[in-house]
């Protein structure tokens, strides 16, 4: 079974700033969803609630037509997945360890270490490369093989749905790429919903197959990448004007971005 | 703006320090006494033998508590790191027992080398063991280099005062912190340490803002790490030794005004800028030791309450209140 | 039917068919925590049968179960045993839930030394003694009650919207000195002999220990161990951070209480027992951790360490110096040699260095 999330009247706040009011949202089953916008227009904010660590203020989060907080959480780490930004692990964690405790949700105290268990780590660490990591402890990797130390965690998780805050931050360009591959490999090979906050258009145009566009906690637009990203809209999320031509690779959106010095 | 405010308070604070106590002095007569006008003599007396040598070491001892914390945890990018983590509050007790128990010295004006000399060894055993190893002098084993020391002398310290029932009590009295009975001897003593302390401390402030950064982006600005750190451990032990051999470990001073100093600077738009936080946090820790003092005064006439037991109980519930509002800012 | 794989560094899986069991074994750990038991094991054997009245190895033993003369009966069943009992559920307890603190709060200097439980404790038998309470109620009492207020001063003012480890330690360090300062008005304000004795506290001490301090500590750990043991498992998705640990399912603020309740319940019942002994919440599972060379804190074997710690630290008071030294004051100068050395000695990271 797919499983549909979606979001209805949503109010988000910290304390008493109300960052997101009356958003509606729905995330496409099976496919892959990017979140962009400009900084502190609440697209991680979103995600958040959508992976239930915010709770709303008002509305809610269904997951198949089932509030997110009427689900018990271990129930719930089963089908979705998160992975917040820059999480860190205890100094001296092996990489093996860490990816074995994302199938906490799939254990018990008598049974930790199942079949499926052994499966999922070792498909996880597979997928993300880094089998021959497994020994090392994760402080001691460069940040690429971190990152993905931390999604092949959240691999192994196994869960349908699996959020993603901004998978890319801190990476270099080829660590940004390897990682949106796999990601992509993720949601093509074996069907999961993926959701995630990217700052990157380009990216989120070439990887993507659904875009949501913020701006000050409301959406501007949503769509296939080609509808989403166009001039005008990038001009009104970003108050950036740019051209918009097509990724000679891909045939996706290409964000030309003009600045100051530059008239078209 | 904000200097000049918090400089009018403690100016205001200071005059307060003289005018209060077991005798209130109107503060035109505390002015008169200081500028050299007549006043009775019975005035001139308390303003200047009596309160005066008390809040100047108060501003002295302040002062170099404030700086010394803010260095603490700036070196140990640990925003719960005080000077006591380096083993400074532990030598000095340790120091002032020995002094007591082996030498029979019973005055502070005696005593406050002995202070003084642990408060330096025990700094340096803590630096020269969290330097030990392979990885270097790393935030973590500092801090616990400095809990085993303490905990060692600590013990030393409880073992020969439960066999010295004389030392007992000498200590006792020390150990709640006060500013009391002080002469101004004890201040001209301690202000040589004070006053390099502070200078080394104020000249590290752009290093510090680096290594804020982390280590390597510190050590890609141009920042020589070793030196950066030596520098301000002289630095926190000159200003926290001194300090504590003279009023006892009030150490929590050390603690909360960094976080004040932070929680002000975000608010008046400076940012965690050292430049910025330690000329704050020398103002703000005096002005509240000497609230402190003043309080302990007024509290229970005709005795007095230490300071360090009054700033104990109004730093802990405005920490507490801090905690709460805001998540605090990680250094 | 067993079955093996092997992984580098980690320790091996194992998973058994019947009972459907499977986990991780970790072989230095399993190994670290035997090594610990027997030497705890051999340190109160040796606490026994020593002392100015020697017993033989295994006239003591016998004693233990009830055979032997009168007098060895005497000396074993009613002064040596339980001052080694004492010590060990002490140590194991405080060990224990230090390892439960560090864990909680992802910090390795939160002990319930550092953030106010234990002081909690000490303000509320000095008080007993300088005004004079203690001649109707047992310094136990108040030792619990301080502990107790405390930890839920500590709780309370960290609550808004949910706790996080980071609010706990900051609160507890506030409170933690006002409860240190208080402590100090008060042996200050008190007279000498009272002074004395709340020094003599506040050091931790297992002299005169006898079973009325040894049972409740035993009914409360026979309780409080298997759940803190069995909190452990949860712990490992919280040292992930709160968010990660929700994420994988984990109730983040029951779980937390749950730990809370369950270290501070050791704490104070061990406190109350033998009073605040130094350094061994703190050191305890820092030593552990390195002997066991784990990322994180392991419960059983800190356990373990604080009990051997204790009682070999008293064994050391009673035997090593001239006259007879408060239990406290020996772990504190075997306990931060111990830790140094340790600390030196690492080389990777997890280590702590």
């Amino acid at each position: 079974m797919i499983p549909e999330l979606q979001a209805g009247g949503l109010q988000l706040a910290y304390d008493q700033r109300i960052v997101v009011d009356d958003l509606d949202v729905k995330v496409p089953p099976g496919r892959i969803t990017a979140i962009v916008g400009a900084n502190a227009c609440g697209k991680s904010t979103l995600l958040r609630a959508l992976a239930r660590l915010l709770s709303p203020r008002k509305g809610a989060v269904e997951l198949d037509g089932r509030a997110l907080h009427s689900i018990p959480t271990r129930e719930l780490a089963r089908r979705l997945g998160i992975l917040p930004q820059g999480p860190t692990a205890p100094e001296g964690l092996t990489v093996l360890d860490l990816v074995t405790r994302g199938r906490s949700p799939h254990q018990t105290w008598w049974r930790q270490w199942s079949k499926a268990d052994e499966m999922a780590v070792h498909d996880a660490l597979a997928a993300t490369g880094i089998a021959d990591l497994a020994g090392r402890a994760v402080d001691e990797l460069s940040g690429g093989q971190r990152q993905r130390a931390w999604i092949a965690m959240a691999v192994a998780q196994g869960t349908p749905v699996l959020l993603l805050d901004e998978p890319t931050t801190y990476l270099d360009l080829a660590h940004q790429i390897d990682v949106l591959d796999l990601i992509h490999d993720l949601n093509r090979n074996e069907g999961r919903t993926i959701v995630m906050v990217l700052h990157d258009l380009n990216q989120a145009c070439r990887y993507a197959d659904h875009v949501i566009a913020m701006k000050g906690g409301r959406i501007v637009a949503e769509g296939d990448p080609a509808d989403v990203i166009t001039a005008e809209n990038v001009a009104e999320v970003f108050d950036l004007r740019c051209q918009v031509t097509t990724d000679p690779v891909s045939g996706t959106p290409l964000v030309i971005p003009m600045g100051r010095h530059h008239t078209s | 703006m904000l200097l000049t405010l918090l400089v009018a308070l403690l100016v205001l604070v200071c005059l307060l320090s003289l005018a209060l106590g077991a005798v209130a002095i109107p503060l035109g007569q505390v002015v008169g006494a200081l500028t050299g006008d007549p006043v009775p003599s019975n005035v001139e007396n308390i303003v200047w033998s009596v309160r005066g040598p008390r809040t100047a070491i108060g501003l002295t001892t302040g002062v170099a508590i404030g700086l010394g914390g803010t260095l603490m945890q700036a070196l140990t990018r640990n925003p719960l790191a005080d000077p006591g983590l380096l083993g400074v509050s532990a030598g000095a007790s340790f120091g002032i027992v020995v002094s007591i128990v082996a030498f029979g010295i019973g005055t502070l004006y005696g005593f406050i080398w002995f202070a003084l000399l642990g408060a330096a060894a025990a700094s340096v055993v803590v630096f020269v063991l969290g330097r030990m190893g392979r990885s270097g002098l790393t935030p973590v084993k500092l801090a616990l280099a400095g809990i085993a020391v303490t905990a060692f002398l600590g013990s030393v310290t409880s073992a020969m005062v439960l066999m010295d029932v004389e030392a007992l009590d000498r200590y006792r009295f020390w150990s709640a912190g006060s500013l009391a009975g002080l002469n101004g001897d004890v201040a001209v003593q301690i202000l040589p340490f004070v006053v390099i302390g502070a200078v080394l401390a104020l000249a590290s402030a752009p290093a510090l803002n680096s290594l804020a950064l982390g280590d390597d982006v510190a050590t890609s600005l141009g920042r020589n790490l070793a030196l950066v750190r030596t520098q301000g451990v002289v630095a926190i032990m000159l200003l926290t030794g001194a300090a504590v051999a003279a009023i006892g470990p009030v150490v929590f001073i050390g603690l909360v005004v960094p976080h004040v100093a932070r929680a002000l600077a975000q608010a008046a738009g400076l940012g965690p800028d050292h430049r910025w936080l330690l000329p704050l946090s020398a103002l703000i820790a005096p002005a509240l030791l000497l609230v402190a003092d003043i309080a302990g005064r007024l509290i229970a006439k005709p005795t007095e309450v230490q300071a360090g037991v009054l700033i104990a109980f109004l730093g802990g519930p405005f920490f507490i209140m801090l905690v709460r509002r805001r998540k605090l800012a990680e250094v | 039917m067993a079955t093996k794989t092997l992984s580098p560094k980690s320790g091996a899986h194992f998973r058994l068919a019947l009972p459907p069991l499977s986990g991780q074994l970790r072989p230095r750990l399993i190994t670290v925590c035997t090594a610990l038991a027997s030497a705890t094991f051999l340190a109160v054997a040796w606490a026994v049968s020593m002392g100015d009245f020697p017993i033989t190895f295994t006239e003591a033993l016998k004693a233990v179960v009830g055979i032997g003369d009168p007098g060895t009966l005497l000396i074993v069943q009613e002064l040596r045993l339980p001052r080694a009992v004492v010590g060990v559920l002490v140590g194991f307890a405080f060990g224990l839930s230090g390892a439960i603190f560090q864990t909680m709060t992802r910090n390795a200097l939160a002990s319930p030394d550092m953030i106010g439980f234990t002081q909690g404790a000490g303000t509320a038998v000095v008080a007993g003694i300088v005004f004079g309470w203690t001649s109707t109620v047992s310094t136990q009492v108040l030792g619990l009650l301080g502990t107790f207020v405390m930890a839920a001063l500590v709780y309370v003012l960290a609550w808004r919207r949910g706790t996080t480890g980071y609010r706990i330690i900051l609160v507890g360090i506030g409170l933690q000195w006002m409860a240190t300062s208080a402590t100090d008005y008060l042996v200050a304000r008190g007279m000498q002999f009272q002074a004395h004795a709340a020094l003599g506290w506040l050091t931790g001490n297992l002299n005169g220990r006898d079973w009325s301090q040894a049972l409740p500590l035993a009914l409360t750990m026979a309780v409080l161990v298997p759940a803190a043991l069995a909190l452990g498992r949860l712990t490992r998705t919280l040292q992930l951070g709160d968010d990660v640990a929700i994420g994988l399912g984990t109730r983040v603020q029951f779980v937390r209480l749950a730990l809370l309740v369950t270290g501070v319940g050791l704490v104070a019942f061990g406190t109350a027992a033998g009073g605040p002994i130094a350094f061994v919440a703190l050191a305890a599972p820092q030593i552990a951790q390195r002997l066991a060379g784990t990322a994180w804190p392991p419960p059983l074997a800190a356990g373990l360490t604080g009990a051997l710690f204790v009682v070999g630290s008293d064994l050391a008071a009673a035997r090593l110096f001239p006259m007879e030294l408060p239990v406290g004051i020996v772990t504190g100068v075997l306990g931060a040699p111990i830790l140094l050395w340790l600390l030196i000695r690492a080389n990777r990271a997890g280590s702590g260095g």
